[in-house]
């Protein structure tokens, strides 16, 4: 028998999100954690792709470098764009054809509003936001099944979810929560394209039009240097000192919840369990207490330089290096002492 | 006639949480409860587009008794009717069973009192899950709309609906026949001041209690713990970061951060701070 570990390929206009391959290697490490099972039975366990869109079949090869040893393709005209039903629909009947172990969805705003649906559709248990995933056995079984882990009440306890008798064993990931493989170039696959029987009923909502606002929304997920700021920033003149900041470090500025609720600077900017996860290289946290509910969402930056008054703030818990004192002077200090910094390394060239 | 309905939930105010640190349980006694934000956003929406067109609000709950506090919370914004659907037999619920439960209690209403919108908050901020308003989409067989920003137009007499919805890449404006559902971004509508009359009218309010009996008999199989797939296997206390090292600046700010940038530069992570990441 063969266990199927599968990720959904999320892309759109032909453009992958990066989250896909993050699931690609987590997958992996689930079919490795059931090697000793698999000695004994003589099952198999792969991990596989399943890519839905229009004139996409070019990805499906670049999810073989990233760990899918099969990618399932659906492409056709219907699926251009991502609606509801018509992409549920699809997974929905790829799943009951296939019947794969594990089926892993990045949480993403198109992730989200995928995995509940499939979910229901199939009737099938699916843990959203997980942050640790393994192949183990749980509390009264023998069998290896998916551990979800995720934080519950805003972060405050951890929580390890299990889905004994329905299958697949579903599961979201929010970008960033795992890291990028390593693509290998020589990896080979299989493409299987799978037609998906589309009729009208289907098609129960049209997109009629597309406002893009790309040069507006921040990438705070994927930035290498954030600039975050907290409460202690007083308005949204604070972020313009961040920002100042964060161009001479090559970053982009970021915020916990209370800056975006007293609307200083917009959600795409927010950090925390209900904001996006980061795991930049640097992380510079400027008047941020360290709340539980935003610790979750930056702990796993490489490092953490953290400012504050307060020498108990909570914040110092999770940083690498902090500094206590007030961001009003040590921000413009630092923009200062990177100035100076960098007049003589250009001296020096 | 338009007829919306708002689906809510009563939530622990996460950011007043207390855990209990030997067994990791959530300590609930004098927890303070309140109405899921964004689900008080939806309810706001749904009274806006009853002033322009007449009709009516129905606000829908599972949960324990003392979630009528917060349905009184929504007649005060001015919704019309609540529903309360309580009973012991639905703790336990997963978002699967959940939205089996809601999706049963909405079909039963919309069978007597035709909707045309049904609206739920993005997400509920206990568990972050979003995924009972797309399961209940699916179960009905309505069109779904999530991160719902704008209600463009509702068209009773073609019967559709344009909303513009929020995604990471771009904002789409959507159409979809009526009755649809939609969950909410806080953008959706401005929390309005209670008038007196609704005031008055919401500190009295009992809302219709449903029980897993009546007036609909639910399946037994689908509801509480035994119709959800998903359990908890165990809860831990989040990891404990090592501590780092802290700078109480004693020979100026410009010291304390020339040795915090040369912990930086020494970490490798860069080649210098000021020469940006490798």
């Amino acid at each position: 028998m063969t266990r199927r570990f599968w990720v959904f390929i999320e892309q759109e206009e032909g453009k992958v999100h990066p989250v896909a391959w993050e699931l690609l290697g987590v997958a992996n490490k689930l079919a490795a954690d059931i090697k000793d099972e698999m000695a004994s039975t003589g099952e198999e366990a792969v991990v596989e792709g399943i890519l839905v869109g229009h004139q996409v079949e070019e990805i499906a090869k670049e999810a073989m470098q990233y760990g899918a040893h099969r990618v399932y393709v659906v492409d056709d005209a219907a699926y251009k764009h991502y609606l509801n039903k018509p992409y549920y629909t699809a997974l929905a009947s790829l799943v009951e054809k296939y019947q794969p172990e594990v089926f892993l969805i990045g949480a993403t705003t198109l992730g989200r509003d995928l995995a509940g649906s499939v979910a229901t559709k199939l009737g099938t248990g699916l843990t959203a936001d997980c942050t640790q995933l393994e192949m183990g056995e749980p509390k009264g079984s023998t069998k290896k099944l998916l551990l979800a882990t995720r934080p519950a009440f805003g972060g405050n306890v951890i929580a390890t979810i299990v889905c004994k008798n329905h299958r697949p064993q579903m599961a979201s990931v929010r970008p960033r929560v795992f890291p990028m493989p390593e693509p290998n170039p020589q990896a080979e696959g299989e493409i299987v394209r799978e037609q998906v029987f589309t009729d009208n009923g289907v098609i129960n909502a049209e997109i009629i039009k597309i406002i893009r606002n790309e040069a507006s929304s921040a990438k705070v997920e994927y930035a290498d240097i954030l600039v975050a700021g907290g409460r202690a920033l007083g308005g949204p003149a604070g972020f313009t000192m961040l920002k100042e900041l964060a161009d001479e470090l090559g970053g982009i500025v970021a915020a916990s919840r209370p800056c975006v609720d007293a609307g200083w600077i917009t959600y795409d900017h927010q950090v925390g369990q209900t904001g996006k996860t980061v795991r930049p290289k640097l992380y510079i946290a400027a008047g941020i207490s360290g709340a539980i509910q935003h610790k979750v969402g930056m702990q796993d930056s490489d490092f953490i330089l953290a400012i504050n008054r307060d020498p108990d703030a909570p914040i110092f818990d999770v940083a690498t290096v902090g500094i206590v004192g007030d961001l009003f002077e040590v921000i413009p200090a630092m923009i200062k002492e990177i100035r100076a910094q960098k007049e003589v390394e250009h001296a020096n060239t | 006639m338009f007829h919306a309905l708002v689906a809510i939930k009563q939530v622990p105010d996460t950011t007043n949480i207390r855990i209990d640190p030997e067994t990791g349980n959530l300590i609930r006694q004098g927890v303070p409860t309140i109405l899921n934000p964004y689900d008080a956003h939806a309810v706001a929406a749904a009274v806006e587009w009853k002033r322009k067109l007449g009709g009516m609000v129905t606000v829908v709950s599972m949960g324990p008794p003392s979630t009528v506090t917060a349905i009184r919370e929504c007649i005060e914004m001015g919704a019309d009717k609540g529903v309360l659907i309580s009973d012991r037999k639905f703790s336990g619920a997963d978002t699967l069973a959940t939205s089996y439960v809601l999706a049963e209690t909405i079909r039963s209403i919309h069978e007597k009192e035709p909707l045309s919108l049904i609206l739920f908050g993005k997400q509920a901020i206990d568990g972050d899950t979003a995924q009972v308003g797309p399961g209940v989409s699916v179960r009905l067989d309505f069109p779904l709309i999530t991160y719902a920003v704008i209600i463009h137009d509702v068209n009773l007499e073609e019967g559709y609906v344009t909303v513009e919805r929020k995604t990471e890449r771009w904002n789409e404006v959507i159409k979809a026949p009526l009755p649809a559902l939609l969950t909410c971004e806080k953008e959706i509508a401005e929390i309005p001041y209670a008038s007196l009359p609704d005031l008055i009218y919401s500190l009295q309010y009992e809302p219709e209690t449903w029980t897993a009996e009546s007036p609909v008999l639910f399946d037994v199989a689908h509801i509480g713990l035994k119709g959800s797939p998903t359990m908890v296997n165990k809860v831990t206390n989040p990891e404990k970061h090592a501590r780092g090292e802290v700078i109480q600046p004693k020979d100026g700010i410009e010291e304390a951060i020339k040795l915090a940038f040369e912990k930086v530069n020494a970490a490798g992570i860069f080649s210098s701070i000021s020469g940006g990441a490798k």
